[in-house]
């Protein structure tokens, strides 16, 4: 199979800028990544853009604000995992030998509080059932009742990554808070506090690929990018059904897209030395890990003691401070997780350097649902 | 005179939840759909959804969420039917002494101007 290159990645900071359109963030982290690469004009044959909420021909604005345009330019929407929705796209493509070069991006311009989608019926709305942060808090609840979590170990994965997010000059939140300041922090939907939620916000990233050099000079590789829809079943899960039916037996597509990522990259959990998953909210980063395989259903609460998912524990998560500490431009999170990811890899991550990374991986999940899995080495 | 929220979702007398009985896998399935969410198949045949069932989850909606004008705070949260489906629903407010497996029924629900939707309510609470 053919080897796929991360050549060079680029980023708008993720926050809120006031006068700032999401095509010149789009454009700010496609020219960082391009000049990372050290790509000429010309020198990619296809885009592939990530966003949910920019309109109609998005990566087309970006791309034609710095005359880049004439390939195929392909606008991808898969909620929360945008951007890697468009990272599998460009990957399969070098794979099957279609392009040599693809730059793939994503941005996102949100407005504060809670995201109103179009994915509810009108109706949904009228009644008082398209209620996103709500459906998050039944999720943590039974997270809460099916493996002992508690309302203060929610309020510690808040203290782990906004302690990691001081040290990341892109995020948004760049102060720690104390699990007391969460827990006093206003009650949005039980048992979820305001600061246990990310703040939907405003950034972009990108991120240039290409066929790796035979000789096995590349520095870091893509080992996999995939991306999964749910099954039916899961009446809490991503895709928001109005009912659902026993649901233990039926894998989530985080597991599916899991699975498969790591089949295709031909390592296990226990090979990751570093992990970007998606807090939405508390317990979502903490479900993530029973569903990535990261830890046994149960054993979030002792991985959270002992510091394991802390910077300087064994396998330490969201160390670039998460969507918690950073927020979530919807489009550019996944592929803000790939940054990340390749400046640790590269060991240019600085004061939150995780020593000795070769292994990582990004996870994002939500709307549609969509699950995507990524897997980067050195 | 009342005007359901939406359209074959419920009936208003009595209280009931229009389902669909899958003639295939055997799932039932809420809202009524052409097609089993479950395997496909077009042999669905239509129920009504028993108007009971146990508490599964639930929580409280503060502030009112963008395209609702209904009253604050409400609550929402998962009921299970005993047929196995577990429904989401807006559940009586207030919600602090709700526990899992509490009894709940089904009730209609004014959300304003006359237009009307299914909640679940404790089977102790009802009629208040
Ligand atoms: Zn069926």
């Amino acid at each position: 199979m053919t080897g796929v290159e991360i050549a060079g990645v680029g980023l708008h900071p993720f926050g809120r800028f006031d006068g700032v359109s999401v095509t010149d963030m789009g454009v700010t982290a496609v020219k960082a990544a391009l000049a990372e690469a050290a790509i000429p004009r010309g020198g990619f044959q296809a885009a592939f853009c990530g966003t949910a909420y920019a309109g109609v021909a998005a990566g087309h604005k970006v791309l034609g604000a710095l005359a880049l345009t004439g390939m195929p330019i392909v606008n991808v929407e898969a909620g929360c995992a945008s951007g890697g929705a468009a990272l599998q796209l460009a990957m399969g493509a070098i794979q099957a030998g279609q392009y040599e070069s693809v730059l793939v991006f994503g941005m996102e311009k949100m407005p504060k509080g809670i995201i109103r989608s179009t994915f509810f019926e009108p109706w949904r709305e009228q009644a008082g059932l398209a209620v996103t942060p709500a459906y998050f808090a039944l999720r943590a609840q039974r997270l809460m009742r099916e493996s002992g979590i508690t309302k203060n170990q929610l309020a510690d994965v808040v203290v782990k990554n906004r302690k990691h997010g001081v040290h990341n000059p892109d995020a948004m939140f760049r102060k720690e808070v104390t699990a007391q300041e969460v827990l006093d922090s206003r009650l949005v939907c039980d048992p979820l506090h305001l600061f246990m939620l990310c703040s939907p916000n405003e950034g972009a990233a990108a991120v240039v690929l290409r066929r790796a050099p035979a000789d096995g000079t590349a520095r870091v590789t893509l080992a996999s990018a995939v991306l999964r829809s749910h099954l039916p079943g899961s009446v809490l899960g991503e895709a928001t059904p109005l009912s659902g039916i026993d649901d233990s037996s039926i894998p989530p597509p985080t597991t599916l897209a899991a699975n498969a990522a790591f089949e295709e990259a031909g390592v296990g959990p226990d090979d990751l030395d570093i992990v970007e998953c998606q807090d939405t909210d508390a317990a979502r980063e903490l479900l993530a890990w029973e569903e990535l395989g990261l830890c046994a259903s149960g054993d979030q609460a002792r991985v959270l003691a002992d510091g394991d998912a802390t910077f300087g524990g064994r396998r330490p998560v969201n160390v670039s401070g998460g969507l918690l500490s950073k927020g979530e431009p919807l489009g550019a999170s996944a592929l803000g997780q790939v940054v990340e990811l390749v400046r640790q890899l590269r060991g240019e991550a600085g004061v939150r350097q995780v020593a000795g990374a070769r292994v990582g991986l990004a996870h994002t999940v939500g709307r549609g649902a969509n699950a995507c899995v990524t897997i980067i080495k050195a | 005179m009342h005007t359901p929220v939406h359209e074959g979702l419920f009936t208003l007398d009595p209280p009931a939840l229009l389902g669909a009985l899958c003639g295939e896998c055997g799932h039932h399935s809420f809202p009524r759909l052409a097609h089993c969410p479950y395997c496909g198949c077009e042999n669905v045949d239509p129920v009504t959804l028993s108007d009971h069932g146990t508490l599964w989850g639930w929580t409280e909606v503060t502030t009112a969420p963008p395209g609702y004008e209904g009253v604050v705070p409400f609550g929402f949260g998962v009921v299970e039917l005993p047929e196995g489906l577990r429904i989401v629903t807006r559940l009586t407010s207030p919600t602090a002494t709700y526990e899992y497996g509490l009894a709940m029924r089904l009730q209609i629900v004014d959300l304003g101007d006359g237009v009307v939707t299914w909640e679940f309510t404790p089977e102790t609470g009802r009629g208040v």
